[in-house]
């Protein structure tokens, strides 16, 4: 196994682990700062924003959204593979970073995985909502029946709902499994019955002996080694939803490898974002230094580079194939034509800005990361505006062409993502701490 | 109370307390007594456990009310519930004609189909006539009961006061006036005579919105003869058409769709075809199909006719009358027509008595008379006379005119002078509109006697001398309604039957005139049944051409085009709206306009260079002649015309019609249909029309493949070549599906398709197709089963036109069954694809993977749905639903199925006739309705079928081949036959 050496010290500051402690669960233990009220707020008016559209979009129809004949998944399905990008990270960050035994994710870990679970949970909601009848949902699970119904296996989409939800599973678990010993420490700094007995209850009567902590490390170990694949699988098989199918645009085989590094492209880049407000707000600075943001800007330039590479492939490929279908969604569609703005977004903010942090100066730059953060999120989705809406809205048949324009609902579930995105990741820094306290204490003596 | 026990001496002592306050107060005790002390007992808790059983099982029995279907008390012996029956009448509204079968399903009437026994429709029906059947059911717009000034009246009551004022004016020598319009029925037009006799006053005007007045008129003129010929386009190998929409709504499209389908469909056996030019101003359902179109405005038209006429009658050696020359080269034209002497034919669609004289001369030179033009079976249609109707108006203005009947006229909305009307018709004593549905002059009339829907009545039609056509009801009157001509006969002082009188007449003037049944009951019987009779009649005519009046013709138009505008407008009829009077039909509405694909609106129509020079864009609302419509820039427009169809802009029509589009009706003058602009100016811009195609090249892609006669001659997989490279190389590693049994075919014939769009509505009305708006159009979200795709090709200017009827193409390697994740579209054993309804969950990924883009998916609930207030939102107006086709339900995706419900009866039905399925057993409702006969389905697992035969041919492609989704859906390519340069 490669192991390599810390490069920086992980925790600044010279901290005992009392200190550590305290000075980590802090912000779980005072009363919430005036901008968790607002942020809590602006969650909580995006989430009934998000419920009256979806509550549209069920008693009404899915006719209150953009779609067309043509193009008949629109901002659902873009959002769906754009949280799932997110969602990616998480995971990622904790099992590469494990497996690589890359020490220094470990204070990045906890949100991390904190922020897959919510996107995932956002991502796995668009689904559901963009069925015709979803409170027949429950036909695409294969279970035994009396009314003959069975499920197609040949269905990317059968896949689909079979990868997400062992993903959303599978990081849930690690995720909690990663909390146990700080719900432990929470639980024995409770000052109230009701918060000891929660934190009681959910620590699973953790006693932090030496033999729990070997157990754990193993288990931490077997856990991440099984979500490996599942990193993997979970958004190949989105890209496969795209593969199978025989649009142009969409039925390529560079699909499943371009979907997974573009999803721990956009992944990192919400990690680097929410690090940098969570470092702003907790003054954890001494844990998230500027070197673990340097090391994640690394990372989003590396991935930037086979973005650009995957774009380059996926036009290349087109007029290698000489089928003028691919050709003329690639090079007219796309580049040149109808949908040509979001194309060159996508490339900009994608393939070329973050290029920047070959500067070091842009990657010690909160400001810059902060943006170019951003901008790669931004970037994401017109990539997933661009797969999903160019090859539909321009296929085979001109007569069929049609233009897209999302509604006031499609509008309003995103948004309502974003309330369910917002308000999770708040009450989880309001109850949880941000960072794996005992991992940390773990690994500060090492580096240099 | 009274027998409550006392509980105390004092009590006893005091008497009870027996004052009412003093009641109401112990009341009050016991109750909170009660209340308080008192445990429900067994004998409680039972009473309510029943109460609440009880009403439980109501209150769940209100929330999903039952809705029982009541057998018939007494059942007819000869109906089976659920099978359909089948009666033969006919669509005869005006100049419309079509005999048709009526399909009646437990006593009412769902679908309207060809009658393949017409000699004259062979089976073809309209647009029109396919819709004709949701007007019967049209609940917000059929008049229910006769009506005084907006009040109740009964039908004895009207018939007094009816009779009353024609009596009235005989005596006072004022006038009283039938408007009608042109009559096919031959026993109706003998019956209006015998009440013109009774009443002298009475006078019966015969007038169309749409005229073809000049055609009649100009035979009288330069023949003697006031007919209008019948065109036998089947015998023509050169047709020129100017201005004429012969395929779309000229006289008798179904007819002429089918005679000119004729001379273009080609085959290994016959490879010759027609060649077709048309010189028109607006772009034309007909002037797509031409092999040479020219667009040209009106004026310039003329132009060509005088030219044409001169160069031909210098070729035959006539006069020649010195005329302005043309743009186009009419002599090398003028050779063509006469070197296909006798098998030349030029129609002309300008109402101008000159230029029909003209064509009239054209076509004598040409030797088309006795042979294209059959004057010796001349049509009926084109009784209209303006002049009269324009006399009319100014005596009923001068109040001469004691008494007006409107029969299915509509002269406030359709005639020029519909304003002068309207206050003209306050001055007679009596205004009587007889009506099926709302109109603008039923509602400016104190009566309204609501006429039957021609499904409830009773009636003939005699489109052409020879060919006659009944028609019969299939259903009681749904409202109480008496058809007109029982109220003749009502003022006649007669039994109030036209059946009867109907029989009679049949009996008196039709009977003798055939030889092949003796007596009169198995004729009418069997004719009736038939629906259908041909004699051997013929109007004695001879023709000598009357040169001189020829002459006067030509000086007179030359005179007209030195006077023509730089700008000229051009209406049109359009297949939908003809003129007006089936405007309320959301079907109809709905039905995308063939060639710009527009619905719910009209618009005018510009040419885009000449839209550049006047800074006319897409969606301006332009403003002349003082109206104001939305301009859409038609490629292949005439240069300096603009072309705008009538029928639209109704104000009391009903919800589907009333404000849609505008009525550009004021621009008529005396019939004609053409006119010069002026003060034209952009007023507003930025509307956005509902149109179901917006992109109109195929963008080099084998979509359409087409080719010209000459390479067919030479190979007849001309146009198709590259079919052999896709077989050999688009092709899978997996074993193909075999198909034991059926596997259902539909092969269509471009060259025969004239995008007319008729079966559009079939399927629709065949296949419960929710109609969703203007709005939903918009957003692309058409729910027809079945599209006409629509390209241009070549120059802006004057682009060639091809039509794709498109439909679900039923791949045997159908890319939207494998991505189903509940396998609710699968493909059958007979090669269908199919969708169960009950098991879509509606992902849509099907319609995304479907190549074709055929896939339609419930957007809404559209049925009983206020928001969707068409006909599916009334319980009357979905009794038009065909009860063996399931009303889709929100979230799920639907498509063509090939009408599987008509392929289970037709299979049905060879097995309780112990027989093997025929090739013609199974017609889906596409197939059934076109008038060209350019669909052909069967099964190919049947050697003989004719589309066994069809995929053959080496004109047969599928479309999108290269993708290998195996369509059983063929093609075959068209060919067009333009005039060899060389």
């Amino acid at each position: 196994m490669i192991a390599s050496s810390i490069r920086w010290p992980m925790v600044k500051g010279e901290k005992s682990n009392k200190e550590i402690t305290r000075e980590l669960i802090a912000p779980n233990e005072q009363k919430p700062a005036m901008w968790w009220y607002i942020g809590m707020t602006i969650g909580t008016l995006a989430l009934a924003f998000g419920g009256w559209a979806a509550y549209m979009s069920v008693t009404v129809g899915l006719g209150t959204w953009g779609l067309t004949n043509s193009v008949a998944w629109g901002w659902d399905i873009i959002n769906f593979v754009w949280w799932i990008g997110i969602g990616h990270a998480g995971t990622a960050f904790t099992i590469f970073f494990l497996v690589f035994r890359q020490r220094w994710a470990a204070s990045i870990n906890r949100t991390a995985e904190a922020m897959t679970v919510f996107a995932v949970m956002c991502a796995a909601l668009f689904p559901l909502l963009h069925m015709g009848r979803p409170w027949l949902a429950f036909f695409i699970m294969p279970y035994p029946n009396t009314r003959l119904l069975w499920v197609n296996f040949n269905s990317p989409l059968f896949w689909d709902v079979i990868a997400i939800s062992t993903y959303l599973l599978m990081s849930i678990t690690l995720w909690y499994f990663g909390m146990i010993p700080d719900l432990a420490t929470m639980r024995d700094r409770a000052k109230n019955k009701v918060s000891r007995a929660l934190y009681g209850f959910f620590s699973m009567g953790w006693d932090g002996s030496m033999i729990s902590y070997n157990r754990y490390e193993t288990l931490t170990r077997i856990l991440g080694g099984l979500a490996a694949p599942l990193v993997v699988s979970v958004h190949t098989i989105v890209a496969i939803d795209f593969a199978v199918s025989i649009l142009p645009g969409w039925h390529a085989t560079i699909l499943p490898p371009y979907f997974f590094v573009g999803a721990i492209f956009s992944g990192f880049a919400m990690v680097l974002t929410i690090m940098i407000l969570i470092r702003k707000a907790f003054k954890v600075k001494d844990f998230i230094t500027a070197k673990h943001l340097d090391a994640i800007a690394n990372v989003l330039k590396y991935g930037s580079l086979v973005i650009g590479l995957a774009y380059a492939i996926e036009v290349f490929i087109a007029w290698y194939s000489g089928v003028s279908y691919e050709m003329y969604t690639f090079l007219n569609a796309r580049m040149t034509g109808s949908f040509s703005t979001a194309f060159w977004i996508m490339v900009f903010f994608n393939a070329i800005v973050p290029q920047i942090f070959w500067f070091r100066k842009a990657r010690q730059n909160v400001w810059s990361l902060f943006i170019v953060s951003i901008l790669i999120n931004i970037g994401m989705w017109y990539e997933r505006f661009i797969i999903l809406v160019s090859s539909l809205a321009e296929d085979f048949l001109p007569s069929s062409w049609t233009e897209y324009t999302p509604t006031m609902v499609d509008i309003g579930i995103y948004v309502g993502t974003f309330g369910i995105f917002i308000c999770g990741m708040l009450l989880f820094i309001r109850y949880i701490p941000i960072i794996a306290v005992n991992e940390v204490k773990a690994y500060k003596k090492e580096g240099n | 109370m009274e027998n409550r026990y006392w509980q105390s001496i004092q009590e006893t002592k005091e008497g009870y307390k027996n004052k009412p306050e003093e009641r109401e107060a112990s009341m009050i005790e016991i109750l909170a007594n009660e209340s308080n002390e008192k445990a429900a007992s067994r004998r409680d808790f039972l009473k309510w456990c029943g109460i609440s059983f009880f009403s439980a099982t109501v209150i769940s029995a209100c929330e999903n009310p039952v809705k029982k279907a009541i057998p018939y008390l007494h059942q007819p012996e000869t109906l089976t519930p659920g099978k359909a029956h089948w009666y033969a009448s006919t669509f005869a509204e005006g100049n419309h004609f079509c005999s048709v079968l009526v399909k009646s399903r437990d006593g009412r009437p769902i679908k309207i189909e060809g009658n393949d026994l017409s000699s004259y429709t062979r089976g073809g029906t309209s647009a029109i006539a396919q819709a004709s059947v949701l007007s019967l059911y049209d609940d917000g717009a059929r008049y229910k009961f006769p009506q005084k000034n907006s009040g109740k009246v009964s039908w004895e009551e009207a018939d007094r006061e009816i009779i009353k004022t024609l009596q009235q004016a005989e005596e006072s020598g004022q006038k009283a006036i039938l408007v009608t319009p042109t009559l096919l029925s031959p026993s109706t037009k003998a019956l209006i005579k015998e009440l013109e006799e009774q009443y002298s006053a009475l006078e019966t005007i015969t007038w169309d919105a749409i005229s073809y007045e000049a055609i009649r008129q100009a035979h009288a003129e330069t023949f003697n003869q006031q007919i209008i010929p019948d065109y036998q386009f089947q015998k023509a190998e050169l047709i020129v058409s100017f201005q004429a929409d012969f395929l779309g709504t000229w006289l008798a499209p179904v007819t002429f769709a089918n005679r000119y389908a004729q001379t273009r469909k080609v085959s290994e056996e016959k490879k010759e075809m027609s060649r077709h030019i048309q010189f028109e101003a607006g772009l034309s359902v007909t002037g797509s199909n031409a092999d040479e179109r020219i667009p040209l405005k009106p004026s310039s038209q003329l132009e060509v006719i005088m030219e044409l006429y001169n160069e031909m009658a210098s070729l035959t050696g006539r006069p020649v009358i010195s005329s302005p020359g043309s743009s186009y080269n009419t002599k090398a034209l003028a050779k063509d027509i006469l070197s296909k002497k006798g098998k030349a034919l030029v129609v002309c669609g300008h109402n101008s008595l000159e230029v029909q004289m003209l064509i009239n001369a054209i076509n004598h030179m040409a030797g088309s008379y006795g042979n294209t033009l059959d004057a010796t079976h001349p049509l009926q249609m084109g009784m209209g006379e303006q002049e009269k109707m324009e006399n009319f108006i100014n005596d009923l203005d001068h109040g001469l005119v004691d008494a007006v009947l409107f029969y299915k006229t509509n002269p406030l909305y359709n005639h020029p002078q519909a304003e002068k009307l309207k206050t003209a018709l306050g001055k007679a004593k009596l205004s009587v509109a007889f009506a099926t549905a709302k109109n603008e002059t039923a509602a400016a009339c104190q009566y309204i006697l609501p006429d039957n829907h021609y499904l409830e009545s009773w009636s003939d039609a005699s489109p052409r001398i020879g060919h006659y056509s009944l028609t019969q009801p299939v259903m009681q009157p749904v409202f109480n309604t008496r058809q007109f001509q029982a109220g003749l006969l009502a003022w006649l002082d007669k039994p109030a039957d036209f059946h009867q009188y109907l029989k009679q007449y049949w009996e008196q003037n039709i009977f003798p005139n055939q030889n092949q049944y003796a007596a009169f009951k198995g004729f009418w019987v069997n004719t009736l049944q038939a629906g259908v009779l041909d004699l051997k009649q013929e109007a004695g005519i001879s023709l000598s051409l009357n040169m001189s009046k020829v002459a006067d013709a030509i000086s007179r138009l030359k005179a007209t085009t030195q006077q023509a505008a730089e700008i000229q407008f051009s209406l049109y009829e359009n297949v939908a709206m003809h003129d007006g009077a089936f405007a309320n039909n959301p079907w109809l509405q709905e039905l995308p306009d063939p060639v710009t694909k527009v619905t719910w609106d009209n618009f005018a129509a510009v040419s885009p260079v000449f839209a550049e020079e006047n800074n006319i864009n897409e969606g301006d609302i332009i403003a002349f002649n003082g109206i104001q419509v939305p301009a859409i820039i038609q490629p292949g427009q005439a240069y300096g015309s603009i072309s705008l169809a009538m029928g639209y802009g109704r104000s009391h029509a009903g919800k589907a019609a009333d404000g849609v589009g505008v009525n550009v009706f004021s621009l008529t003058d005396k019939g004609q249909f053409v006119g010069k602009v002026t003060g034209l100016e952009v007023i507003d811009r930025g509307y956005e029309f509902a149109r179901t195609q917006t992109h109109h090249s195929m963008e080099g892609r084998h979509i359409v493949r087409e080719s010209t006669l000459d390479k067919y001659k030479e190979d007849a997989r001309a146009g198709n070549e590259i079919r052999d490279y896709h077989l050999k190389h688009m092709t899978t590693l997996y074993p193909e599906q075999d198909f034991e049994g059926h596997h259902w075919v539909l092969m269509v014939d471009l060259n025969a398709c004239t995008g007319c769009s008729t079966c559009v509505i079939a399927c629709q009305a065949e296949n419960n197709t929710p109609v969703i708006g203007r709005e939903e159009v918009k957003r692309r979200r058409i729910m027809h089963w079945m599209r006409i795709d629509r390209y241009y090709t070549g120059d802006v200017e004057n682009p060639g036109v091809v039509f794709q009827p498109l439909m679900c193409q039923h791949c045997d390697n159908a890319p939207c069954e494998n991505v189903c994740p509940v396998a609710a579209t699968t493909h059958s054993g007979e090669g269908i694809n199919q969708i169960t309804y009950n098991r879509c969950v509606g992902t849509k990924y099907c319609m995304n993977n479907c190549p074709y883009k055929v896939r339609r998916f419930n957007w809404f609930e559209y049925s009983k749905n206020k928001k969707f207030d068409y006909h599916m939102n009334s319980d009357l107006g979905r009794m038009v639903l065909n009860p063996d086709v399931t009303v889709r339900e929100r979230g799920v995706v639907e498509k063509c199925s090939f009408c599987i419900q008509r392929i289970q009866e037709g299979k049905l039905k060879a097995k309780t006739e112990r027989r093997q399925l025929k090739d013609g057993d199974v017609v889906p409702a596409c197939m059934g309705a076109c008038p060209s006969q350019a669909l052909v389905f069967g099964d190919l697992n049947d050697k003989d079928s004719r589309v066994s035969q069809l995929i053959k041919d080496p004109r047969n492609y599928h479309l999108l081949e290269e993708l290998h989704t195996l369509p059983t859906v063929g093609y075959l390519t068209k060919i067009r036959n333009p005039k060899n340069k060389g």
